[in-house]
């Protein structure tokens, strides 16, 4: 995967090099971008723009194409002014989004043969699904740069996260970077083990994660037992559902048996935004930072 | 009324035997014993024991288990097992009384539509009440679905008319199932993020057990089951056929009504604190009917005890099979019921 990004970034450069020094200012299309839905390639600067993603949506608005951006999917809430439809990521309508007229469309599942369905009415779509890696998450922004003329603010994005995360990584002394995490998706304890996206942010820090000895069928995201996460005693506690579940560090603190767990002891549960936890956009920077933020408690 | 007596008389012959009550009850306590020393935390017999003397007064025996341990196995591992016992025995209870009231085989406490009355009211919450599986507001908003959908289906079934009375219940119960399913549908496909949360619910289990579930759900299910309980003699004289039994005496459409009252809110309040749990109400007290007896004197009391035994033994292996990972329990409950429900059918064409 790696390999092949890296042959066809030095491909795609080779390509610009002598577009850019004729017009050092201007995107130049067209452009082809190796999407997961196979090499795309985007006839001219798209001004008509729907995303089904919410991460998608995040990514261009980022990158600065906010402003080509028509109609995006119920589930898209952020940035706020965003162009909020009744359209559904899950349960996409070909026949509503094409009403859009849309020049690209933007999913991250290929759900009923979307992606297939909206090409056969010569609409380009690209399909960016969820990141397994970190490169991976740079690369959607990237490629959603590219794709809508801004690849130069986007990889001015994807440089400033990194940046961003290797201080707040440094921020963390290194004492601490060997803590224990429980990473809660819903009050039933599901978790996220270290193979996920958001589990490699954990390892990153340096961070043991407590579902990974619970993944037997290396699904990523085990379901666990409460006996087990109380006798782990992390030293973190990550919260993903507070806003689907209201959960919080005093909801933690009065569970039956929890109140004697590390992190509750040490005020190390921290909460997160749903969404900043699930998504795989820039926000990843705030997730990181969040986590930081009580893993410098001593 | 001394019709009645002599219907009864006819059928006391074939009560519980004493050795059947004893293998029940032994079966009761193995269960809960396994179900409070078996988990992912290994806690020694001994050490489980003695903490459980520690907590009796006047002994003065000290527990052995450092204090999360002691969390572990009171606050989380022993009401886990309590709960699933009270809910496996309401819905094994209930399923039999449901099976009497409607002659029919097949009927489960879920039959009148009180899983998608529940269902609906807990995506309702989930989608609307941003509530967790921790708040209050998602139990009650099972209940009262669960609750709500069996009314409608009640009173459906009884406009339909007098003369088929069982099969118009069972019809209006489908209608009702599969109205509010589509409403749920609907909601969930409105709401894509409540998706697993949902999922979660629908599977059912016991992973977030504590004592105030249990004190919630303990009192439906002890009022429910008593009124079943009291009314096993009666469900006897109804096998023999709605006008038969009308014939000797009993008010048959009061007497169906208490008992889908009854059955009714101790379901409720079992599903709304566990989910929705499949096979149990229908393949315990068919297991009683195959190997002990058809009376419902003998099958409304066991399916209680061993209703509770086998879903305490359910979660055991929901629990220790991916451990330190969960399995929902619904899965655990249809993977052996579903085979040995094969095999009841198979039973069933054959007797008739």
């Amino acid at each position: 995967m790696l390999r092949r990004s890296l042959v066809l970034v030095a491909a795609l450069a080779a390509l610009f090099v002598p577009l850019a020094a004729a017009k050092p200012n201007a995107a130049s299309f067209p452009v082809t971008i190796h999407a997961a839905n196979g090499d795309v390639v985007i006839k001219s600067r798209p001004t008509r723009i729907v995303s089904l993603s919410p991460t998608g949506t995040e990514d261009l608005f980022a990158v600065g194409a906010g402003s080509q951006v028509i109609a995006v999917d119920n589930d898209s809430n952020y940035p706020k002014n965003a162009p909020h439809t009744t359209l559904s990521g899950y349960t996409p309508n070909v026949e509503a989004i094409a009403g859009y007229n849309p020049d690209l469309v933007v999913v991250s599942n290929d759900i009923g043969g979307v992606v297939e369905s909206l090409q056969s009415l010569h609409v380009t779509v690209l399909l960016e699904p969820a990141a397994d890696t970190i490169a991976q998450a740079y690369d959607e922004i990237r490629q959603l740069g590219t794709a809508t003329g801004h690849q130069a603010q986007s990889t001015k994005v994807v440089t400033g996260m990194e940046t961003a995360l290797t201080k707040i990584l440094r921020s963390v002394p290194k004492s601490n970077r060997h803590l224990t995490v429980y990473d809660e998706l819903d009050p039933t304890y599901y978790s996220a083990t270290s193979s996920t996206f958001i589990g490699r942010i954990f390892k990153l820090f340096g961070f043991k994660n407590i579902a990974d000895a619970a993944d037997t069928t290396h699904s990523g995201y085990p379901q666990l037992n409460a006996e087990y996460i109380v006798t782990s005693n992390p030293a973190i506690v990550v919260l993903a559902d507070t806003v689907c579940c209201g959960q919080s560090a005093a909801t933690v603190a009065a569970r039956p048996g929890w109140g004697g767990i590390s992190a509750v002891k040490h005020k190390r549960v921290v909460a997160v935004n749903d969404d900043v936890a699930s998504r795989w956009g820039p926000r990843i920077v705030d997730f990181a930072r969040a986590i930081a933020a009580v893993a410098r408690k001593q | 009324m001394a019709a009645v007596g002599s219907a009864e008389a006819a059928v006391r012959a074939r009560g519980v035997s004493r050795p059947w009550r004893f293998l029940a009850g032994v079966f009761l306590v193995a269960a809960l014993l396994i179900g409070l020393g078996v988990g992912p935390v290994d806690i020694g017999v001994s050490a489980i024991v003695e903490s459980a003397l520690s907590h009796l007064p006047f002994l003065h025996v000290h527990s052995p288990l450092s204090s999360l341990d002691e969390a572990v196995l009171w606050q989380i591992r022993a009401p886990r097992v309590v709960l699933a016992a009270i809910v496996g025995g309401m819905l094994a209870i209930a399923g039999s009384s449901y099976q009497g009231v409607f002659h029919n085989p097949l009927a489960d406490p879920y039959l009148l539509g009180v899983a998608a009355g529940a269902g609906l009211g807990a995506t309702l919450a989930i989608a609307y009440g941003h509530v967790g599986h921790s708040g209050q507001l998602l139990p009650l908003s099972a209940f009262v679905g669960g609750l709500a959908a069996v009314g409608a289906t009640y009173v459906l079934g009884r406009s339909a008319g007098s003369v088929r009375v069982v099969g118009s219940f069972v019809l209006a119960g489908v209608t009702v199932t599969l109205f509010l399913t589509a409403i749920q549908t609907f909601v969930q496909q409105q709401h894509s993020n409540t998706l697993r949360d949902v999922y979660a619910w629908i599977l059912g289990g016991f992973s977030t057990a504590n004592w105030s579930q249990v004190e919630v759900a303990a009192p439906y299910v002890a009022l429910s089951s008593i009124a079943i309980l009291l009314h096993r003699r009666m469900l006897d004289v109804l096998s023999v056929g709605d006008e038969e039994a009308t014939s000797l005496g009993v008010n048959v459409p009061r007497l169906r009504l208490v008992l889908v009252i009854a059955a009714t809110a101790g379901t409720a309040a079992a599903v709304s604190v566990s989910g929705l749990i499949a096979f149990v109400g229908i393949i315990v007290p068919h297991t009683i009917r195959l190997l002990v007896s058809t009376s419902y004197r003998a099958v409304v009391p066991l399916s209680f005890v061993v209703g509770a035994g086998f879903l305490v033994l359910a979660d055991v292996l929901a629990r220790t099979i991916v451990s330190p990972a969960e399995l929902p329990i619904g899965v655990v409950t249809a993977f052996f019921g579903a085979p040995f429900f094969a095999v009841v059918l198979r039973s069933a064409r054959t007797m008739r």
